[in-house]
């Protein structure tokens, strides 16, 4: 299982990519903007994108509009993981495409429960 | 705070008869962590005082203690697979068994703070919540701790404990901001009964229920409890009802009334016919 980490911050994409292959990811790419991104889109979508909401160029939400403006990433999970805690950031996000959201700070379980939950509601 | 070997057998004696929870030997230590806490909080300087006063029937200090004893670890959506059956097959079933009277009693046992019995009725919402508009749908939600109680009555959640299990959707759908929480919306409580009642003490007339969720309380009882509770809850569920227990639970070996079905991950039960 492929997937990618989008954040401007070193070590937070460290901490997630440690995440992900402790739930299974076999080959996870990171990077550290949504333009990046986006060519790693266009070179191979993932399966999975956790992106950060915040971030300069580009914000994780237009990101998230970026991917789902095209109907061939339609099966892409996408998940933001903020620090944004407002409900209607939260609003914002799912009505922009996002799959999940996740706020800051979490563990390993949250991330591992909610993947779990996407799976099974394609399944 | 260390405790000496009587006064461990003092709490062990006490917790059994109160909760029917079986301390097995060698769990001193675990006596100490819960207890030491709460001996402090309470101003008693030994976790020995704190026991003394067990026994002049000081209830508070009895319900605190029970309540420190007791694991009360949660969450929503916990172990998925039960929510998944729910939807694909037990409440399909149920609502097409139930067209006439358009009624489902619901029983959460050992409900905790909560999370259970609100994800019991998200899914039943979610996904059946245009059928079941003009139906009677009640949850009887129970726990031994009235501390959890209180909790779950009350329905506010740490950010931490949304973030466990609870899909982006559901939270903006049926929880409100709250501090730096959240707190579940009047209208996925409102027909929801939190009551306390003791699993292992006897029981209180309760409806026959159309579903049970009694999910990780039998794993710390002895047998012999756990058959006097499955005895009752086969004469409580209705002959086509359905029984959820624990992932680590079985009435195999210990109850022959019930069968065990398998709906793809998620394992349930139902009265042998
Ligand atoms: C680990 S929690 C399980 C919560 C929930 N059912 C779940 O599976 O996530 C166990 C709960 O059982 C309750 N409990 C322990 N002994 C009990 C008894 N004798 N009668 C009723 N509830 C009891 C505790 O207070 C605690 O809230």
């Amino acid at each position: 299982m492929r997937a990618m980490v989008v954040d401007d911050s070193k070590p937070m994409r460290t901490i997630l990519k440690r995440l992900l292959s402790e739930c299974g990811y076999a080959e996870i790419l990171e990077v550290g903007t949504g333009r990046e991104a986006l060519d790693v889109m266009h070179a191979g979508a993932p399966e999975l994108v956790l992106v950060d909401w915040n971030m300069p160029e580009m914000s994780g939400i237009e990101f998230v509009s970026a991917v789902r403006a095209n109907p061939e990433w339609n099966d892409v999970t996408l998940m933001m993981i903020t620090t944004e805690t407002a409900i209607d950031k939260v609003q914002e996000a799912l009505a922009a495409g996002a799959d999940e959201y996740v706020m800051k700070p979490f563990t390993k379980e949250v991330l591992f429960d909610k993947l779990e939950i996407r799976k099974s509601s394609r399944a | 705070m260390p405790i000496t070997a009587a006064e461990f057998d003092d709490v062990r004696d006490f917790v059994r008869q109160m909760s029917a929870i079986v301390l097995d030997p060698g769990k001193e230590y675990f006596v100490e962590s819960r207890l030491g806490p709460l001996a402090k909080q309470r101003g008693f300087d030994t976790i020995g005082h704190l026991i003394e006063r067990l026994h002049r029937d000081d209830v508070l200090i009895q319900h605190a203690v029970i309540d420190a004893m007791t694991t009360n670890e949660t969450s929503f959506f916990r172990d998925l697979h039960p929510f998944e059956a729910l939807k694909t097959v037990v409440v399909p079933d149920l609502l097409a068994k139930r067209a006439r009277e358009r009624k489902l009693d619901i029983w959460c046992a050992a409900c905790s703070s909560g999370q259970e019995p609100y994800t019991i009725n998200m899914t039943l919402q979610e996904h059946f919540g245009g059928q079941l508009a003009g139906w009677q749908t009640k949850i009887l939600a129970t726990d031994l701790s009235t501390e959890m109680l209180a909790k779950a009555r009350e329905g506010r959640y740490a950010q931490i404990e949304t973030n466990r299990g609870l899909p982006a959707t559901l939270l903006v759908q049926y929880f409100d901001r709250s501090g730096t929480g959240w707190v579940v919306k009047p209208e996925l409580k409102q027909n929801i009964d939190f009551r306390q009642m003791n699993l292992a003490a006897a029981w209180p007339p309760l409806p026959r229920m159309d579903l049970i969720f009694m999910r990780n309380v039998l794993i710390d009882f002895d047998v012999e409890t756990k058959r006097r509770i499955f005895n009752r809850i086969a004469q409580l569920l209705k002959p086509d009802g359905y029984l959820f227990l624990g992932a680590a639970e079985t009435t195999v070996n210990l109850h022959d009334g019930f069968q065990r079905l398998q709906i793809d991950k998620a394992v349930c039960y139902q009265l042998r016919s």
